[in-house]
C-alpha cells in the first residue's frame, strides 16, 4: 500500500490528496512530501558534487575545467527536448509518470559513480550532460504527479512545500561534501560514493514510497485520448500562460549574471562571491511555503505578478544603487529569492490549473520550455549587451524589459469570462 | 508489496548506503592519516628558513612541495642546479606559487567552518605576510613582474548552481607599490585582430609580465584563444597570435612558451608545449610529447619547465626551448615553481 492511498478519502481526479473540512488547515499530500523527500535526497547528491568539482577538477586532477561550458548550449537544447519528451511520456497512461520520473532519477544517480572513473574534462563533462538529461526528463512528470495529487486550490502550497524541500536539499550538498573533505582531506572520492549512495537513496524512496496511479481513472487511457504536443499547445489557457512563461523567462537575468551584477555593482570582495548563491537560496527555502499559500488566497496569477515585482525590485535597486555593500546586498538576495518562491511552483500550479489531467505532462513541459528558452535567450542577450556597452546599460534595457513583460502578463493572465475554468476569476 | 514491506526495504537499503558511505569516508580518512607520514622513496625535506632573497649558494628553485607527509603544500627550496638535494620546507601552505626580486604570490586556500574559501597572499622576502586578498574561486595561476612590483593571478568560477558547467576565469593584477587592484582584466578594452572585441564569453587567464606595464596573456572568446599583449597602464589588450594559452615570457623578452591546442589530438590530451619567437611568430614544438596543463616557466634563457600529472600530485619537467633533446625529471611531487637569484 502506497503511503498517499492511505489518505485516500474520495475517488474525485485528486484521489491522493487528503480531505480537510473548512477551518481546518488542509494537509499536505503523502504523494507530495514523499516527492519533495525524493528531490531533497537527489539535490544533496547533486550539490554535493556541484560543490566540489572545480576544486576536484584544479587540485586533484590538476587541469582547467574551462572546457565544461563549450557545449552549454548543446545540452540546454537536448535538456529542452528531453523535458517535453518526460512530459509526453509521462501522459500515456496509468504510472507512467512515475515509470519516466524514475528514468529521470536514475539516469542521474547512475551518473554519479561514473565521476568515480572520469579523470579527464570531456568524460566529466559527459557525467555532467547524463545529470541534466536526467533532470530534463524527471521535471515535468514529477510536477505533473504533485498536481495531480492535490486539490487545485492547495496546489500553490503543495508546490511551495516541493519547492522548500528541493531547495534544503540544495543548501545542505555543500555542506556535507565540505563535512566529508574535512573528515578525509582530498577525499573527493568519498564525496562522489556518498554522492552515488545519496541518490541510490533518493530513487529507491520515489519507487517504494510514490504512489504510480494519481488519475481517477485505474485503467490507461485509450490510444484516442492520448494527445500529442502540438493539440496541447491549443489549449487556450496553457497557450497564454507558455506565452508569459517564456515573456518573462526573456526579461529573467540568469542567476550567474544576477552573482556578478551584485559582486560588481556593490563593491563586495572577491571573497562574498561564492556565498551570493546562499543568499538567495535561504530566501527562497523561508518563502516557498507562505508565498504558494498566498497563491493559493490571494490567487495565482496576483503572486506571480508579485513574484516578477520583486525581480524588478532588485534589479531596481542594482541600477540605482541606493546604499552600499552587504546590507544591499542582502536586499537584492532576498528579493531574488522572493521572486523565486512567488513564481516558481505558482507556475506550475497555474499551469496545473489550465490542462487536463491527461495531457498535464506534456503541458507543464512546454510552459517549463518556454521559460528555459526565455532564459537562454536573455543569457545570450544581456551577455552580448554586457559587454559592448556595460553592465549599467545591460541592467536598465533588462529593468525595462521586464517591466513590459509584467505589464504584458498582467494583460494575459487577466480572468478570462469564457474559461471559468482558471481560479483567477475569482 | 505492502507499506510495512516497502518501508522495511527502504529501510534495510538506508542502513546498506550509509554503511557504505560511512566507509568510504573512513577510507579516504585512513588514506589522508597515512598521507601525512613520508613514505621511503619520497625526496627528504626538512623545515627550515625559506628566503625570496638572493643568497650565496647561487640561485634556487622554489616551489609548492607534493611530497606527503606534515610538510604537503608548503613551499620548498632547492638548488637549482642540485635540485634532487633535500628539500628546505616552511610554511605558508600555497596552492599556486611564484616569486622576483623579493616579492611573493601565495594562493592559497582558507579553511573555514561551513566552508573553505581562498586568498591571494603576497609575500615579502622573509615570506611574511604584508597583504592579502580574498578571492572569487579557485586559484590556478600566478605571476609576479621580473621587478616584483606587479602580481597577477587568476582563479576559476563556477557562478551557477545545479548542475552549472559554465566555468569562467577572473584575472587580476594588484601594483604592491600603490597596493591598487585590478580586479578583473575583462573590463580592459580588447582588440581582437585589429577589430575591439565585444564577445560575452570573453576569458582572461595566464598573465607573463615583460615588465611594470607590459604583459601578455591568453584572450579566450568564441570558442578561440589568443595570444595578446596587456597595458596596465592604459588597460588594453590586443592580440597578437591565436591558439595561444597560458604564455610564458623569456627572460630576454623575445620568445614566448605557451600551450598549444594541436589539431587532431585527443579531447582528453589536446595541448602540447611550443615556443613562439615573437619578432617573426614562427612556432618551434618542444621535444615533450605528452599533453600539459601548465604555464611553463623559464629556468634560464633555453631551458622550460612545466608540471606534468603523477600519482603525487604532479612532477616538475623541463626540456630545452627550441625543440631540441628530450624532457627530463626535475623535480618529483612539486608544482607551481620559481627561480629565486
Amino acid at each position: 500500500m502506497y503511503l498517499a492511498d492511505s489518505r485516500r478519502t474520495s475517488t474525485s481526479a485528486s484521489a491522493a490528496a487528503p480531505a480537510h473540512g473548512p477551518g481546518r488547515s488542509a494537509r499536505i499530500a503523502g504523494t507530495v512530501l514523499a516527492l519533495g523527500t525524493v528531490s531533497l535526497i537527489t539535490d544533496i547528491s547533486s550539490e554535493m558534487v556541484t560543490a566540489v568539482l572545480p576544486l576536484y577538477v584544479v587540485t586533484a586532477l590538476g587541469v582547467s575545467p574551462l572546457g565544461f561550458g563549450l557545449l552549454d548550449g548543446v545540452y540546454n537544447g537536448a535538456s529542452a527536448a528531453v523535458r517535453l519528451l518526460g512530459g509526453v511520456l509521462g501522459d500515456r497512461g496509468s504510472g507512467r509518470h512515475k515509470a519516466v520520473a524514475a528514468a529521470g532519477y536514475g539516469l542521474s544517480a547512475l551518473g554519479k559513480p561514473m565521476l568515480l572513473l572520469a579523470r579527464t574534462v570531456p568524460l566529466i563533462g559527459l557525467v555532467l550532460a547524463v545529470d541534466r538529461i536526467g533532470k530534463g526528463l524527471r521535471t515535468a512528470p514529477r510536477d505533473a504527479m504533485i498536481s495531480l495529487a492535490t486539490p487545485p486550490e492547495q496546489r500553490g502550497r503543495a508546490f511551495g512545500v516541493h519547492r522548500a524541500m528541493d531547495t534544503a536539499g540544495a543548501l545542505t550538498g555543500p555542506l556535507l561534501a565540505f563535512l566529508i573533505l574535512r573528515a578525509a582531506p582530498g577525499g573527493y572520492h568519498a564525496v562522489f560514493t556518498v554522492s552515488s549512495c545519496v541518490a541510490a537513496l533518493g530513487v529507491l524512496v520515489l519507487v517504494l514510497l510514490v504512489p504510480g496511479r494519481l488519475l481517477g481513472r485505474s485503467d490507461p487511457l485509450p490510444t484516442t485520448a492520448r494527445l500529442r504536443l502540438p493539440e496541447t499547445l491549443r489549449l487556450p489557457g496553457l497557450r497564454r500562460i507558455a506565452l508569459c512563461a517564456t515573456l518573462l523567462g526573456l526579461a529573467t537575468v540568469s542567476d550567474s549574471f544576477v552573482y556578478l551584477l551584485v559582486q560588481r555593482r556593490l563593491d563586495l570582495g572577491a571573497g562574498w562571491f561564492p556565498l551570493l548563491p546562499l543568499g538567495t537560496a535561504t530566501a527562497y527555502l523561508l518563502l516557498a511555503v507562505p508565498l504558494g499559500s498566498l497563491g493559493d488566497r490571494i490567487g495565482r496569477r496576483r503572486t506571480f505578478v508579485l513574484g516578477h515585482t520583486a525581480l524588478l525590485g532588485g534589479y531596481v535597486l542594482l541600477l540605482l544603487r541606493p546604499g552600499s555593500g552587504l546590507p544591499l546586498a542582502a536586499a537584492v538576495l532576498a528579493l531574488h529569492g522572493l521572486f523565486y518562491a512567488a513564481s516558481d511552483g505558482m507556475l506550475a500550479a497555474a499551469t496545473a490549473e489550465t490542462v487536463p489531467e491527461e495531457r498535464r505532462g506534456a503541458g507543464l513541459a512546454l510552459v517549463g520550455t518556454g521559460q528555459a528558452a526565455g532564459r537562454f535567450a536573455c543569457s545570450v542577450v544581456i551577455g552580448a549587451m554586457w559587454s559592448r556597452w556595460g553592465d549599467t546599460t545591460a541592467l536598465a534595457v533588462m529593468t525595462g524589459a521586464l517591466a513590459l513583460a509584467a505589464a504584458a502578463a498582467l494583460r494575459l493572465l487577466r480572468p478570462q469570462p469564457d474559461h471559468p475554468v482558471t481560479e483567477e476569476a475569482r | 508489496m505492502t507499506l510495512g514491506r516497502r518501508l522495511t526495504v527502504l529501510l534495510t537499503a538506508t542502513v546498506l548506503l550509509v554503511l557504505a558511505g560511512t566507509w568510504t569516508v573512513l577510507r579516504g580518512a585512513d588514506h589522508a592519516r597515512q598521507a601525512h607520514r613520508a613514505a621511503a622513496g619520497d625526496p627528504p625535506s626538512e623545515a627550515g628558513t625559506v628566503t625570496l632573497g638572493p643568497l650565496p649558494g647561487g640561485p634556487r628553485l622554489l616551489f609548492r612541495s607534493m611530497v606527503w607527509g606534515p610538510h604537503r603544500d608548503e613551499l620548498a627550496s632547492v638548488p637549482l642546479d642540485h635540485p634532487g638535494s633535500t628539500r628546505t620546507v616552511s610554511a605558508p601552505d600555497c596552492l599556486r606559487f611564484h616569486a622576483a626580486a623579493g616579492t611573493g604570490i601565495c594562493l592559497q586556500a582558507v579553511h573555514g567552518v561551513l566552508e573553505d574559501h581562498y586568498r591571494a597572499v603576497v609575500l615579502d622576502a622573509g615570506l611574511r605576510e604584508r597583504h592579502h586578498y580574498d578571492l572569487a574561486g579557485v586559484p590556478t595561476r600566478a605571476r609576479v613582474s621580473p621587478s616584483g612590483r606587479l602580481v597577477a593571478w587568476t582563479v576559476f568560477i563556477s557562478g551557477d548552481s545545479y548542475a552549472g558547467t559554465a566555468f569562467s576565469t577572473r584575472t587580476s593584477v594588484l601594483d604592491t607599490r600603490t597596493w591598487t587592484l585590478q580586479e578583473n582584466l575583462e573590463n580592459y578594452a580588447i582588440t581582437v585582430d585589429g577589430k575591439p572585441h565585444h564577445a560575452p564569453d570573453t576569458n582572461i587567464w595566464g598573465v607573463t609580465f615583460a615588465d611594470d606595464e607590459h604583459f601578455y596573456a591568453t584572450v579566450a572568446g568564441s570558442g578561440r584563444t589568443w595570444l595578446a599583449a596587456g597595458d596596465a597602464v592604459r588597460h588594453t589588450l590586443t592580440t597578437l597570435h591565436g591558439n595561444v594559452e597560458c604564455p610564458s615570457l623569456s627572460p630576454d623578452g623575445t620568445r614566448i612558451a605557451y600551450k598549444k591546442r594541436v589539431p587532431d589530438l585527443p579531447d582528453d590530451a589536446p595541448w602540447r608545449l611550443y615556443v613562439l619567437d615573437l619578432r617573426t611568430m614562427a612556432e618551434t614544438a618542444t621535444a615533450e610529447q605528452r599533453t600539459l596543463d601548465d604555464q611553463a616557466l623559464w629556468l634560464d634563457g633555453h631551458t622550460l619547465a612545466y608540471a606534468l600529472p603523477s600519482d603525487d600530485g604532479t612532477d616538475l619537467w623541463t626540456v630545452p626551448a627550441d625543440g631540441t633533446g628530450t624532457p627530463a625529471l626535475l623535480a618529483p611531487a612539486a608544482l607551481a615553481p620559481a627561480v629565486v637569484r
